[in-house]
Parts: C-alpha cells; structure tokens; sequence
C-alpha cells in the first residue's frame, strides 16, 4: 500500500512510517500570524515567560485584517506586534503589503515537503504547494514561537479527483464550491483534502491556490496538491531550499473519493448563510446585487484580477463593486498589465492590498437587507460586518458578470 | 478533575466562531472582560447578560467553524461556561478550548436527548454524562490533553512545567487531533 501526499510529508519529516491516527510532532518550517491572532500570541508568548523566538527567519507577522487600521483600538494591536517584531527581530509585513497567505508564498515561506502553520484558518492554502500547512490558535502558535515544533495527529485523506476541462465561463473557484456543497461544511473535518486528477495539474498556481483555500469549509485540516513544474514555475527565485516533487503514490489509501468531471461543471454560488449551501448561478439568476466584492486569499490574485477587467473592460459596473488585490506584488503586476486603469474606469473602487471587506472588520460593510456577491471564502452571518445582509460567495467571473448587470448573470460561456 | 455540574444552554449546528464573538470586536481589544459582552451575540443577543457561571452549551454538529481565534472559547470561558457538549467541533476550536482550559466533549446521542434549562452532570476523566436520569458515554478526552486541562491551559501548563506536554509525550498516547 503506498502513501498519500499527507503521509509523505509527515514520513519525511520523521524519518519514519507514520500510521494513521497516531500524534507526531513536527518541527516547524514556517509559522505566521495576523493582526486578529498576533496580540493573543504575544500576551501568552509573555505569559509563559518564553524568552525568545526559536528561529527569526521561519517566524512572521501579517497586519492585513484591518489594513490600515479603522480606529485607536485596532492601531494599539498594530503597535503591539511592531514592537514585539523589532525585540525578537522577526519579519512584519505591515500595512499595504498584502494578506498573509498571498505573502507566505510569495515571500518563500513555503515549499514542498515543509511544515506550515499559521494562526489563522486558511493556512490550508499552502498545501497547494505540497507542504502540510494548517491553522492553529494563537496560544499554540506561541508555545510553536517558543519551541519551533507542534503536534499533529496523523490524518486520514480525502481525494477529490477532477478530471477534463472545465467550461470557459468556469473557474477552480466553482470546483471547489461544488465540492464543498457535495462534502458538507463538516465533511472532511480532522482530515487531509488532497486534490488530483488533470484538470488540477492543467491549472496555474493561483487557481490551485482557490481549491486549497477552501479545504478547511469541509472541516479539512489542510488541501494539498502534488508538486510540479507549475508549483517550480511559481516558487523559483523565492524558495532558499532545493526543490523536490511530490506526489502521493498511486495505490495510497483514501478514506473517501470524490469524482468531479470538470465538463460538467456549470458556474457555482454558495448561498446564504453557509458556504456548503452552494446552487447553480442559474437558479438565482437576475437576483439584484448591491455590492460586489473582487479579492481576498481565495480570489484576489492577477489571474482573478484579469479575469473581472476583462468582463468590465469598457463598460460601466451598476453595482458597488469593490476591488483589493492581495498583494503589492500582485497589485504592481495589475497595474503593469492596464488591468487597474480598467477596473477604476469601469468604477471600481480599487483599496489597499490586505482583506478588505472579507472580514467585516473595517470596511466595505453592507447595510442591512442588502445582497452581495463576493469572491471570498465565507458567507457566515455577519461575515462581512452586517448580520442581515446576504452574501453569495462566485468566482471572479460570476462575481465581475453580477457587478456588470447588477444583478447575478450566468457568465457567458465563450 | 472531576465532574462538572450545570444548567444547559442549548444551540443548533454549525454555530461559527463569527456568531461566538464577530470579527468587529475581536480586532479592537484584547481586553477579554469588554470582548466577554459580546460573546454569543449572534447566535443568542442576550447570551452574554443571561449566562451564569458553571453553565453548559450544549449543540450540534460542527461547532467553533470558522476562523482560527482563540478569542471564541477565551470569551464562553470568561462569561461562565463551564463545558461545551456537542456533536462535533471544528478542529481548531477543539486545540484552542482545551489550550485555554476549557473541556469539550463529543456526545452526540446525549445531544439529542438533552432539552435547554435542563441540569446536566459531566464526568470527565470518567467519560460520562448524567442527565434526566439517563446515562451516556462519550470517548475518554487525550491523557494530554486533560494533562492541558488540569493545568488551565497551556500557558499555565509551560509555566508550571517549563516544557509543552507533547515534548515529553512519550508517554502518553492521545487519540484526537
Ligand atoms: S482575506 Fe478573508 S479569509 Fe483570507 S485571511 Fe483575510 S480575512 Fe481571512
């Protein structure tokens, strides 16, 4: 019996055959937080009385949630993790910068084969890369600042297997949306979601990056995908490691399959008030839009700012439409393109890379009774800061189409 | 730790971290007695005036989805709740609840059965809840995880210990994760 991508990554580390269930400790190759989880990390750092951060270059700081900041409260947390940066010397990358899981593989954090945590819960993403990577709390991530090292319990795996091509007017993002409808917000939960199959391995990075984003709204504790020359092509000249491939062995045991045929997918929503409530764009067709939201970690990166600037190009949006790359690098590359000239004259309101109104904490909060569409990866009540406004969470596609009529348009499909 | 006796507050499923306290407060303060006023607020908005201290949510499948902050159990801890019963939690919330000393438990046939008001008795090294005359059994909590518990979380523990359980967890042999 041969291994899954999961059981790689951990056999590598430990030197050993790791069986399922089992806990092993890991040691750490990355270990980030944000600016909602990086106070709490400090206040217990403090209170245990750790004295120092085990390795300056595998740890960081994000402040992208509330970037910048709205109010005093929020500026005293910045202040605090600045601060605490500088004393133990580890890298922050503050206001304007990007979020958090834009930057750790853009700023080479990750690589296949390495161990992430994050203490946020879509550090899921990473496994994109091949890297087991997982979100934890902001009390582990101290005690993981003070000794580089964490439990896990070995997990089970869930393939999901897409194969053929997907339709143009489809993305990753409806891929994931399905299966998150088929698998159930709890679905996966305490296991590994590891995509496969063509389609994945025909997809660019960024929209890699969307399927394992969303692993953890089936309860996953990380996505993963095998290694390749599109995984190399995005991590040459970040990483300071050797590059390897890896990729779970074909008679590996999963725990549970599912089969997607890409052909067969149609543009996908996830419908109020939960992400495992996803429908066809077509049943809630001509539904008004008040606001549109282009951008997070799940939907924020160049692939997905091209997609809604070719949508919008020369013409006028009749919706609210905001746009935040997620990062400066991606932001400096759309500007380098023209795609932010014409997202701005199509009247987005185009902000600081960082997550925006994703998480309802600063701006771009809707007023009650309103609908918006938005590329992000939750839709719980009061997600986005109103706890009476709907949010349906598309792709960039469906999300540009709805800021363009005003309403949800199934995109056409050349 | 013994048992823990308490009035049940009772909630549906998948009640996410953003319902136990939303993001518009938790990135203002770390001040957990002005966080504590919210906490429930979506969910219930009177949670936080109503609750006493000792007392027990009881729910469904999937709580704690939802984003990584360990604000969610720091802020049931502090208004009073004493345990959480469920059908199932979110993995991040069960690793945060018991590093901050809070004890979950996974029952879902007790769940069905128990009603909101209701006084509820948890043994938790014993693996056993008592309610309305009626016995159920849920699978015995991690050696480590308890070790965490008696502690009052992990900062306590390290301070206590000078080292986290799982370094030295040899001897110990958790199941859940
Ligand atoms: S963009 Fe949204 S989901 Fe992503 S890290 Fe920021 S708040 Fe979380």
């Amino acid at each position: 019996m041969g291994f899954t991508l999961a059981e790689k990554i951990i056999h590598g580390k430990i030197g050993r055959v790791p069986s399922l269930g089992e806990i092993v400790v890991l040691p750490i190759d990355a270990a980030m937080a944000q600016d909602g989880t990086a106070p709490l990390l400090i206040k217990s750092f403090e209170e245990m009385g750790a004295k120092s951060v085990w390795d300056r270059k595998k740890a960081f700081f994000v402040i992208d949630h509330i970037s910048p900041s709205s109010n005093e409260g929020t500026s005293a947390l910045h202040k605090m993790m600045r601060i605490f940066a500088k004393k133990h010397g580890i890298a922050i990358y503050d206001v304007g910068e990007g979020i958090c899981h834009q930057l750790l593989p853009e700023k080479g954090y990750v690589f296949p084969g390495g161990v992430v945590v994050g203490a946020d819960s879509h550090t899921c993403t990473h496994g994109a890369f091949a890297a087991f990577s997982t979100g934890i709390g902001s009390t582990e991530m101290a005690a993981v600042f003070a000794s580089g090292k964490l439990w896990f319990k070995v997990p089970e795996t869930f393939k999901i297997n897409i194969t053929g091509r997907l339709k143009p007017n489809v993305m990753s993002k409806d891929a994931i949306l399905y299966a998150i409808g088929k698998v159930g917000a709890d679905g996966a939960t305490y296991m590994a979601v590891e995509f496969a199959g063509d389609t994945v391995r025909a997809m660019s990075m960024d929209s890699r990056i969307t399927m394992t984003n969303m692993a953890v709204e089936m309860g996953a504790k990380t996505g993963l995908i095998a290694s390749d020359n599109v995984t190399k092509g995005f991590l040459e000249g970040r990483i300071t490691v050797p590059f390897i491939e890896l990729s779970a062995d074909a008679d590996a045991y999963y725990s549970d399959v599912l089969e997607i045929e890409a052909e067969r997918l149609e543009p996908m929503l996830s419908c109020p008030h939960a992400v495992d409530n996803v429908k066809p764009v077509s049943d809630l067709e001509g539904k008004n839009v008040d606001q549109v939201f282009i951008g997070s970690c799940t939907n924020g990166r160049l692939e997905d700012l091209r997609v809604a600037a070719k949508i919008l190009k020369n013409k006028k949006t009749k919706a609210r439409t905001i746009v935040m790359p997620a990062s400066k690098e991606v932001l400096i590359d759309a500007i380098r393109e023209g795609i932010i000239e014409e997202l701005v004259k199509a009247g987005c309101a185009v902000g600081v890379p960082g997550c925006g109104p994703c998480v309802g904490g600063h701006h771009g909060v809707p007023s009650p009774g309103e609908t918006v569409v938005s590329t992000t990866n939750r839709n719980f009540k009061g997600r986005m800061g109103c706890a009476d406004a709907d949010i349906y969470l598309a792709s960039p596609i469906t999300a540009a189409c709805a800021a363009l009529n005003g309403k949800i348009t199934v995109p056409p499909e050349a | 730790m013994g048992t823990i006796k308490g009035r049940v507050w009772k909630f549906g499923d998948d009640i996410s971290t953003d319902l136990i306290i939303a993001g518009k407060y938790k990135f203002k303060t770390i001040d957990f007695d002005e966080l504590a006023k919210h906490a429930m607020e979506g969910a219930d908005s009177e949670f936080a005036l109503k609750v006493s201290e000792g007392d027990i949510i009881v729910a469904g499948k999937n709580f704690g989805c939802g984003s990584s902050r360990e604000q969610a159990p720091i802020v049931l801890k502090r208004v009073g709740v004493s345990a959480i019963m469920a059908k199932s939690f979110a993995r991040i919330f069960y690793r945060n609840s018991f590093n901050v000393g809070l004890p979950l438990i996974e029952c879902p046939e007790a769940v069905d059965k128990i009603k909101a008001g209701q006084t509820v008795e948890i043994s938790l090294s014993g693996g056993s809840v008592m309610a309305g005359g009626e016995t159920f059994s849920f699978k015995p909590i991690p050696a480590f995880l308890m070790k965490i518990l008696k502690d009052g979380g992990l900062v306590e523990h390290y301070k206590k210990k000078g080292s986290f359980p799982w370094e030295t967890g040899k001897r110990n042999s958790p199941k859940k994760g």
